[in-house]
């Protein structure tokens, strides 16, 4: 049953993923794309519980070398990815009104 | 903490990612958005280090510091022209700690067959992420030949890697162990399919190939998720691979091409385009200010070019004169200008140019015609209209910014070298472009000057 409730889970979140990202618009698509890497980093999660866990030895050592690559990915993509957005600004000058 | 809390955590942090990427939809909530979704990382890793599972810390406090070390410096330092490289790194990196993650979860026991399905699958992910990525890296960075490598018999060693990673993996599922050989061979095999794959695919097409790495990364964190049975991992690892599959799929379609052309066939100017004859007509520096200084509208057309030039200021603030002119300006972007899906946009943003002024192709097309002025900078095969007439084109149906309608069209360019295509560009010979030869910025910057008398 497990793997039908993970396969579930798997299936909901692909189309969730689809709507939410369809609607980003091509303006922000490298900051989407950095900040989606970002998220990837999510392994880092599996990562952790192998560099911490019982079994030690080259389990343990694959783990830290996962969460370290992981750490990259999560720190530096949620960092440059707030570096680019910031620069997205509109002028107050234009006109009023205009919001797309 | 037991299990139960930390998976209902788990589903806190799903939603706030799912609602950070909701935010990302529009410019003005993105900065937020991006910080619900770094919080729903901090949730997801914070909880799991109460895990009953996780006994000593010292491995982890090391590898995580030293990771962020690195992530931090990388991210302040990298330059926007750089961007690409720097998703591409990030990318190879996500692909590695998944294979690492898929390799660490045989240790655990009681595997399932579907475990190690799982984990095979992660470690193929992952390993052709890795490898895809960092080849991608150094085309970029030009570190290596950034032209497409073709040569005969690809497709045959192609076939030969995966039918042999295919049997290793059925081998290895049929008596999975660490020491099992058929592991490294899979483990080599992936890697090496990750670099055939990038191999082919040369300049102008790498958004795709950066999209599609990124959908990979995505599908190697899902893949590993399943492998170690954690639901956060699949909801965020899907995400991902859905957001990498569209913006390959948007990429495609501004291209006209298909993704399996764009992945096996390289850029073949097999098809003779029909010759372009005709004079080109330069013009001064001078003479396009007072151009310039006439129009009403003007409409900035980048490409890669305005990238490598590191012209997107002078760029700005001569669309800030123009305005003081009295002249509307717009920056018309093409979907695949540059080197990623959006490049050109964070590099305008970064010059402080308003979001609100750059324009999507779809949008400007219709109304070219009322542009008086039309400034390519760097941009080629985006603005050529063979794409549009001329049947024999290899790029013939590719959507183009029809910068030819326009009243007065400015090429800037180095030389009359063709572009990254190899493609004649008849834009060049038409009766309204007028040649601007030399380095982007200076020209620029001397068009600057002029207004500044």
């Amino acid at each position: 049953m497990e793997g039908v409730f993970l396969s579930m889970v798997l299936m909901l979140s692909v189309f969730l993923g689809f709507e939410l990202i369809s609607k980003v618009p091509a303006t922000l698509h490298t900051p989407l794309m950095s900040g989606a890497n970002a998220i990837s980093g999510i392994t880092v999660v599996g990562a952790l519980i192998s560099a911490g866990g019982e079994l030690g030895g080259l389990s343990t050592y694959l783990g830290a070398a996962a969460v370290m690559f992981a750490m990259i990915n999560v720190v530096g993509g949620y960092m440059v990815t707030n570096r680019m957005l910031s620069m997205f600004k509109k002028k107050d000058k234009s006109q009023p009104g205009e919001k797309s | 903490m037991s299990l139960v809390v930390i998976n209902f955590w788990y589903v806190a942090a799903a939603a706030l990612f799912i609602f950070g990427l909701k935010k990302l939809g529009s410019p003005d909530s993105a900065v937020k958005g991006n910080i619900y979704s770094a919080a729903a990382m901090l949730i997801a890793v914070a909880v799991t280090l109460f895990n009953q599972n996780i006994l000593s810390f010292d491995w982890i406090i090391i590898a995580a510091v030293a990771g962020s070390i690195i992530g931090v410096l990388a991210a302040q330092r990298v330059q926007m022209t750089s961007m690409p490289e720097m998703v591409a790194i990030f990318n190879g990196s996500g692909g590695i700690a998944s294979l690492l993650v898929g390799w660490a979860a045989l240790f655990n026991t009681g595997n399932t067959l579907l475990t190690d399905i799982t984990v095979v699958i992660s470690i193929v992910v992952g390993g052709m992420t890795f490898s895809g990525s960092i080849l991608a890296w150094g085309k970029l960075s030009e570190i290596m030949n950034s032209a497409a490598v073709v040569f005969s018999g690809q497709r045959v060693v192609n076939s030969a890697i995966v039918l042999s990673l295919l049997t290793f993996s059925v081998l290895f599922c049929l008596d999975p162990s660490v020491s099992s050989p058929y592991l490294y061979l899979i483990i080599g095999l992936s890697i090496l399919l990750g670099m055939m794959a990038v191999l082919p695919i040369g300049g102008a097409d790498m958004p795709v190939v950066i999209s599609l790495l990124n959908s990979y990364s995505g599908l190697a964190a899902c893949a590993a998720g399943l492998a170690i049975n954690n639901n956060i991992l699949i909801v965020a690892g899907s995400m991902v691979g859905a957001a990498g599959i569209i913006l390959t799929n948007i990429m495609c379609k501004a291209m006209n091409r298909s993704l399996s052309h764009v992945l096996f066939s390289g850029f073949s100017a097999a098809k003779q385009a029909t010759k372009v004859e005709g004079e080109v007509k330069p013009i001064t520096a001078d003479d396009a200010f007072l151009i310039l200084e006439a129009a009403q509208s003007v409409t900035f057309v980048p490409g890669y070019g305005m990238a490598v030039a590191q012209a997107q200021h002078v760029v700005r603030e001569l669309g800030e004169l123009l305005e003081k002119n009295g002249a509307d300006v717009t920056y018309a972007i093409h979907p695949v200008a540059g080197r990623m899906p959006g490049h050109m946009n964070v590099l305008l943003a970064e010059a402080n140019v308003s979001y609100d002024q750059l324009i999507e192709m779809e949008d400007i097309n219709p109304r070219i015609g009322g542009v008086d002025v039309a400034v390519v900078i760097g941009a080629n095969d985006v603005v050529n209209p063979a794409a549009r007439n001329d049947e024999n084109s290899p790029i013939y149906g590719m959507p183009i910014i029809n910068v030819d309608e326009a009243r007065t069209v400015f090429v800037l360019k180095r030389s009359m070298a063709s572009g990254f295509s190899g493609v004649d560009n008849p834009l060049f010979f038409c009766d309204n472009t007028r040649m601007l030869f030399g380095d982007a910025k200076q020209s620029i910057a001397s068009v600057v000057a002029e207004f500044k008398i």
